[in-house]
């Protein structure tokens, strides 16, 4: 949770993944939506702010080659696992537009296969990604030697993946996102229906199996 | 002895001001509590602060059985505050005494756990089986939630049934009873007097204002229950204004809150009358803000010259 501004307006922190860590820098990545955004998208070098953090839980460790589906910023929340595992993830990265379209040079030289849609075509193949990214897992390839999969993305991608994967008992894995307050599981606002219930996305998740989600 | 002021308590910190104050029977440390549904059970910002240093902690809001609560989204950011539709998703009377309670009687601070009811029967259960519980210090009665839709505010809102509720569970225990009012009503004054008149210890105010926040574009509610409570530095000027009228109204001790954000904010409501504070939304901003809070109090007593808290209380200036 990041602070957005000093003073009351706006008051809440912003939950952003954190993109990138390296000797003791943390690096986000993110899309200007609104107020809060647009602040912090202000602030210059030497500026102090409060962040509270790191919360909630991650992506699990792949044992192998793994296959991620992105969409639009949501590659802020995968984008690690890329350094972390090079030459082992199978990209699949959809955005509206070629301006969107953030870190790609980057994924390109570490992951193992990358694919790019966009929603109007202005680069790469047009249209959603979850097209390939079916094409893919019903594929012959993909069903003799099945990889995990790591999503972020906005609800009606991840619902579509959900989809395509409900008869395959695959590994799955996804990061959600919802208007958050406190960050640490005391406000109740973030919940996302599961099986067993309302969960907090800020505490027991971000990150949940796919078949535990219930999509409304 | 340049420095000595008043009551022997001096800039050099010789001696500690007394903050410790009595709430309807409840000896609390200081004057500073948490705002039910924001500290969610204590467990949450354990890792923040000591929560021996609170005055009292207040939990989330139960009722006898668990609560789902609504569906999202359930929160929204507004001019300096936020507006609420958490819908009193709860675990339930009983998974909080056997889940959440030994965590809690680890700490040598009170616990005050606030409760509701669909109705008055509900209530009593609710209030009887948290007397019976050891380690339970103190009940708040919430009786003005907003979040529920049709016919929910009615507690909180109409004397005659506010009455009635409160008068019920004043039988069901002993434990000290906090009422904690709602906003929502055209005369405060009126409804703290009776609430005090119902066997009420103390009363709380303020709970959330009932708002909504339209989306132009969708031209929909944003928020799923459509209305929410308001909360934060926005109701502020609302909440110190309802404190004084209605300290003003009863002779039983009354608790502020609503916008404490810092120091001089908790200061507002304690010279307006208020014994005691919660701090809310504030925790969400800074899981510091309790303790900081705690310490901002006293150094103003000692850069007042104030040696007992009591004198601060109600010290309002025509
Ligand atoms: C766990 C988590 C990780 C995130 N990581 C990143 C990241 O790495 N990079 C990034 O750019 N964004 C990320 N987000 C989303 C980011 O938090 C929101 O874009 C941001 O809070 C919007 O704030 P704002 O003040 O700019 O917009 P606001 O003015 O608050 O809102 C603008 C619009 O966005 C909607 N909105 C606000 N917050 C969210 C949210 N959390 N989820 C969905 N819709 C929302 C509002 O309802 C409104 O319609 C993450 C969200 C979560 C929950
Ligand atoms: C997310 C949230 C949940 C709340 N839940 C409860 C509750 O369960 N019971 C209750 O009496 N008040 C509840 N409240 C109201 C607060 O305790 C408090 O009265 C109100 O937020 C005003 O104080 P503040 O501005 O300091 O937050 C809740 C408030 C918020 C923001
Ligand atoms: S943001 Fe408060 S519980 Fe998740």
């Amino acid at each position: 949770m990041l602070e957005a501004a000093k003073g009351y307006d706006p008051l809440l922190k912003r939950p952003l993944s954190i993109f990138r860590y390296n000797d003791g820098i943390i690096q986000f990545l993110y899309r200007i939506r609104g107020k809060g955004t647009k602040c912090i998208s202000e602030l210059r070098k030497d500026d102090v702010v409060q962040l509270l953090g790191p919360l909630g839980n991650c992506y699990p460790q792949p044992s192998g080659d793994f296959i991620v589906l992105a969409g639009g910023i949501g590659i802020a929340s995968v984008f690690s696992l890329f350094e972390k595992y090079p030459g082992r993830a199978y990209v699949y990265c959809g955005s509206r537009n070629c301006e969107e379209l953030l870190m790609l040079e980057d994924i390109k030289r570490l992951a193992k296969e990358v694919c790019v849609t966009t929603d109007d075509g202005s680069v790469c193949r047009a249209g959603l990604i979850t097209e390939p990214f079916r094409e893919f897992i019903e594929s012959a390839a993909f069903s003799n030697n099945p990889l995990p999969i790591y999503a972020c993305g906005p609800n009606p991608m991840l619902q579509v993946l959900s989809t395509i994967i409900s008869d395959k008992k695959l590994e799955c894995h996804v990061s959600l996102e919802e208007v958050m307050a406190c960050g640490v599981g005391a406000c109740l606002g973030c919940v996302c229906k599961t099986k067993s219930g309302y969960s907090r996305i800020c505490k027991e998740g971000p990150v949940f199996k796919i078949e535990d989600i219930v999509w409304d | 002895m340049g420095l000595e002021k008043k009551n022997g308590v001096s800039k050099s910190g010789a001696g500690k001001p007394n903050l410790s104050v009595q709430i309807g029977g409840l000896k609390l440390k200081n004057p500073v509590m948490t705002a039910s549904g924001t500290f969610g059970y204590g467990e949450e910002y354990a890792e923040f602060i000591d929560l021996n240093r609170l005055g009292a902690i207040v939990v989330k809001g139960l009722s006898p059985l668990p609560r789902q609560g609504n569906p999202v989204p359930r929160i929204i950011e507004t001019p300096s505050g936020m507006l609420n539709a958490i819908g009193l998703q709860n675990i339930g009377v009983r998974a909080f005494i056997s889940e959440k309670m030994p965590f809690l009687r680890q700490f040598n601070t009170p616990v005050i756990v606030n409760f509701f009811g669909d109705n008055v029967c509900e209530f009593e259960q609710a209030a009887e089986e948290l007397s019976s519980t050891n380690g339970i210090h103190g009940l708040e009665m919430n009786i003005s939630c907003p979040n529920k839709q049709a016919g929910w505010s009615v507690f909180g809102t109409d004397p005659k049934i506010m009455n009635e509720v409160v008068t019920a569970v004043r039988k069901k225990t002993n434990l000290p009873l906090i009422v904690k009012l709602s906003p929502n009503v055209t005369s405060i004054a009126t409804m703290a007097k009776v609430a005090e008149d119902s066997g009420a210890d103390a009363i709380s105010l303020i709970n959330t204002l009932t708002g909504m926040v339209i989306d132009v574009r969708s031209r929909k509610p944003v928020l799923a229950n459509k209305i929410g409570g308001l909360s934060g530095p926005a109701v502020r000027p609302i909440a110190v204004r309802m404190v004084w009228e209605a300290c003003r109204a009863v002779k039983i001790p009354v608790i502020g809150l609503g916008g404490i954000m810092e120091t001089d904010d908790a200061l507002e409501f304690i010279i307006a009358g208020a014994s005691g504070i919660q701090i809310g939304t504030a925790n969400f901003i800074n899981p510091l803000a309790t303790i900081q809070i705690i310490e901002g109090i006293e150094n103003f007593m000692i850069d007042e010259g104030i040696g007992d808290i009591n004198e601060l209380i109600g010290s309002i200036r025509a």
